[in-house]
């Protein structure tokens, strides 16, 4: 009876790239149409998605609860009220893992009862996606001129200087900060505060829309 | 601060807004209103409000159980046999830490239930004030969706959304948190809207057309079709089993279905392979295995019933309907998933059959259950009847045997018992079948009874249990005789955690490390201390009179089985193993011994 159980063959379809009719209706935008292809690569992604949510108490917690309940990886996760008229807050968040995981992140993310939206910024479109960096460098003589050559490069600004410092203020790419912390390490990098990644799809349309 | 005296005779809606009401008496109204008949539940200081309004009124009843473990799962099983929501009243702090642990199994299997807990006072909060938790807090991860009301006036639309939001979409429990001086505040009051509108909270019951066209061609093509349905099913209502048995007729294809799902389709029906999974039948998994097309009604992929997820049905096209996109691709990557409730879809599954005038490759199909036969003749089940001892699986053949032409309900313990009851009591009704299958919580059964007889008063109520599990939950007997709630618990008593010593023996080297339950009470005697009637039996030839007797007795009836404490459950797909690695008998486990990152899994 011991047959020894067969290797998996792929199974291929069509018809998951089609688009589903009816899916405004849904609670969670998600329909679970994933090309299968995608959802077999065992490659990791980085993915920005953003959460249109009830801002009531609570709400925070059990987005973060069940991500870290669940064992996903977030690397950056911001949140403001962004509608005060209608209570809802914007929450931004950058994930990685295999297609099917950040499936799984957005499919769980869309059940939980305060949550109207969830978009996935790096699937559906281009978008843009920035974060703020203050960045505080020490020193004097030369590297204080360096450290202030290489603000100038990357745009950054000067908001707070003593003798023997500078805070930048530096915007762009969650890379483009990486770059300018890196060059400012050898230099007298004293500490950095980060906002974390706001995003937004690019064109008129809206999140909700 | 009573509620004022006029406040009840007002009858005029639109005057209803204006009328102030007592905190509590928002609550009972509107648990009235959202149809409410019995609350189980255990008073403490910060429900006292509640309480004294729960005994000014009669159209609400109350059930004080022993303990809040056991309110929760009465709740469930209340509601797993009627299709309604379940609701249970606890105190603050450890009142409500005590409804965890149910509140969390009606989590994992998918049950509605509303859970009203007390709290401390709103300025109270956040001070270690006395019997204070975090309720919200820890209810969070073991809840679909909490509440903590801070303002009297949100009451009544907190408490009918709670009611919307436990039993819509995937049915899940909900808690409402309640300070103390919210019960007492005066506040309007604000019926149910008609036809829900949540502001978010939207899910989508009727499926994509175009979907399930493409899946009923697929199964119109399949060569070797199975449906493998769940508790979904039973969550979509009685319709959708009625719908589900029209389908498998329709198409002749067999049919097994989760430890969830049992009932939706008889096991008296034709097409019936029985439970599949880990201790499922022969036929249903290699069916399982082998099958072309799978079509998933209401199940959702979970590792009791796939086994090595890398061998499971590996030459399958599978469609997968659920209510929850977080069930699709989670464990296994499916090629069609359908949104939509059970009932809705089946309903365009039978409608798209008929108008395409499809018929299944009778050919194919013919090989297919002759193949299928085969396995049958197998006779999986089949177990020794040796010496003067009662086996288990007879007990509960015979109990199935003299309960199968009455209205009965079977609840279930956790543990080798429960499996047996899947294996060998046979469901032709949905709702009849009530069991903790994703948590599996011992002592789940017998609240759970008293849960399903306050609902049917006039039916047969069994407890399948086991000698140990019983006894985490033992204080409901209590319960059960004072609202003379005649339940019948039937332990399956091998003295041994039998499923703990079956994993022992198999994966351990038959080191059993406290599996043995060295001092057990009397149960006979138990019964007769709460006031309920006790019975013994040892001997197979007594066992059908003493079955009787127990269903004759009209009070809470201990049952205690003696039976052969080292019989094992089988079939069993060991852990880490395929569907076509099933260990049929004790004689047959030698050449499949658990190895490596098997050993590591439960
Ligand atoms: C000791 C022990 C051994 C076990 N052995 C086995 C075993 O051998 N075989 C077995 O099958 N189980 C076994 N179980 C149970 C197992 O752990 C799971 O609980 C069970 O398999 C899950 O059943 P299900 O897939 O039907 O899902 P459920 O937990 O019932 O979930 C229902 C699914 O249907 C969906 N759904 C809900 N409502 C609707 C609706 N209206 N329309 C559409 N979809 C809906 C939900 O989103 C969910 O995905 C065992 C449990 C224990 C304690
Ligand atoms: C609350 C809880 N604790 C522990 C377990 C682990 N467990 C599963 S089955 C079992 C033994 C059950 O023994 P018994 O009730 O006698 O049933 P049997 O297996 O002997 O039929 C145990 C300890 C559990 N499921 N639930
Ligand atoms: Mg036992």
């Amino acid at each position: 009876m011991a047959k020894k159980a067969p290797k998996s063959k792929t199974p291929t379809s069509k018809l998951s790239k089609k688009p589903v009719a009816g899916a405004e209706e849904t609670h969670s935008i998600y329909e679970g149409m994933v090309p299968l292809a995608r959802l077999k690569d065992k490659d990791k992604y980085r993915h920005n998605v953003s959460l249109l949510v009830d801002n009531e108490s609570g709400v925070l917690a059990r987005v973060i609860g069940m991500i870290a309940g669940r064992g996903y990886n977030i690397e950056s996760l911001t949140v403001s009220e962004v509608d005060r008229e209608r209570g809802l807050s914007r929450i931004n968040l950058t994930t990685i893992g295999t297609h099917q995981v950040i499936e799984q992140v957005k499919a769980q993310l869309g059940r939980l009862v305060p949550v109207h939206v969830v978009r996935d910024l790096t699937d559906d479109g281009p978008s843009v996606a920035r974060e703020l960096a203050l960045v505080k460098v020490a020193g004097k003589g030369d590297p204080r001129v360096e450290a202030l050559r290489i603000g100038d490069i990357f745009r950054a600004n000067v908001v707070d200087s003593s003798t023997e410092s500078f805070v930048f203020e530096v915007v762009g790419t969650t890379e483009k900060v990486d770059a300018f912390i890196d060059l400012m390490k050898p230099i007298g990098l004293v500490e950095v505060s980060r906002t974390g990644v706001a995003a937004i799809a690019r064109g008129a349309k809206s999140i909700e829309g | 601060m009573a509620a004022k005296s006029t406040a009840r005779t007002s009858k005029k809606a639109d005057a209803q807004a204006d009328e102030q009401y007592v905190g509590a008496r928002i609550i009972l109204k509107a648990l009235e209103e959202q149809g409410v008949e019995v609350i189980f539940g255990y008073p403490g200081g910060s429900v006292l409000p509640i309480y004294d309004e729960l005994f000014k009124q009669n159209r609400i009843r109350h059930v004080l159980v022993r303990h809040e473990q056991g309110a929760a799962h009465a709740a469930e099983g209340y509601a797993r046999s009627t299709g309604k929501v379940g609701v249970l009243l606890v105190t603050s702090g450890p009142g409500a830490t005590n409804a965890v642990t149910g509140l969390t199994d009606a989590l994992m299997d998918s049950i509605p239930i509303i859970c009203l807990c007390g709290q401390v006072p709103t300025h109270l909060i956040g001070n270690d004030a006395f019997q204070e938790a975090d309720t919200t807090g820890i209810t969070r991860p073991c809840t679909k969706h909490n509440y903590l009301v801070k303002d009297v006036n949100q009451l009544a639309k907190t408490i009918h959304e709670a009611f919307y939001v436990a039993r819509s979409g995937r049915p899940g429990p909900v808690v409402i948190d309640l300070p103390k001086d919210v019960c007492m505040a005066q506040g309007s009051y604000v019926p149910a809207p008609h036809g829900v509108q949540h502001k978010t909270y939207r899910p989508k019951t009727q499926p994509d057309k175009a979907a399930v066209a493409h899946a009923v061609a697929m199964m119109a093509a399949a060569k070797k079709p199975v449906f493998y349905t769940g508790g979904g099913i039973i969550n979509s209502g009685p319709k959708a089993s009625k719908l589900l048995r029209e389908l498998v007729e329709l198409t002749g294809f067999p049919i097994t279905s989760t430890l969830m799902g049992l009932g939706a389709y008889p096991a008296s029906g034709d097409k019936w392979l029985g439970m599949l999974g880990m201790h499922g039948t022969y036929e249903a998994n290699l069916a399982m295995h082998g099958c072309d097309v799978m079509i998933n009604i209401g199940a959702r992929f979970d590792d009791r019933v796939t086994g090595n997820l890398n061998y499971f049905a590996p030459d399958s096209k599978k469609i997968h309907v659920d209510i929850d996109a977080s069930s699709f691709n989670k464990n296994v990557i499916v090629d069609l998933p359908i949104l939509g409730d059970c009932a809705a879809v089946l309903e365009e599954m039978i409608a798209v059959w008929k108008a395409r005038k499809y018929a299944a490759d009778q050919k194919a199909l013919k090989a297919w259950w002759r193949q299928i036969a085969d396995w049958q003749g197998r006779d999986c089940l089949h177990y020794e009847k040796r010496g003067k001892l009662i086996k288990p699986q007879y007990a509960i053949q015979r109990l199935y045997e003299l309960t199968k032409k009455r209205e009965t309900y079977i609840t279930t313990e956790v543990g080798q018992h429960q499996m047996w009851a899947a294996q060998f009591y046979r469901f032709d009704d949905p709702n009849r079948w009530m069991t903790s299958g994703g948590l599996g919580t011992m002592g789940y059964g017998l609240p759970a009874a008293i849960g399903v007889q306050m609902a049917h008063p006039k039916a047969l109520v069994v407890d399948i249990a086991g000698e140990a599990s019983i006894l985490m939950n033992i204080q409901e007997m209590s319960t059960a005789v004072q609202y003379r709630l005649p339940v019948k618990i039937f332990i399956i008593n091998n003295q041994y955690m039998g499923m703990v010593r079956q994993w022992q023996e198999l994966l351990h080297g038959g080191r059993y490390s406290e599996s043995y339950s060295e001092a057990l009470p009397d149960f006979v005697k138990l019964a007769e201390a709460f006031g309920g009637v006790g019975l013994r039996v040892q001997d197979p030839a007594k066992l059908d009179d003493t079955i009787k007797e127990m269903i004759a007795v009209d009070r809470p009836v201990i049952c205690d089985v003696m039976v052969d404490q080292k019989e094992n459950c089988f079939p069993m797909i060991p852990s880490g193993k395929a569907h076509n690695e099933m260990i049929l008998s004790a004689s047959d486990k030698a050449d499949k011994q658990i190895t490596g990152a098997g050993l590591a899994l439960v």
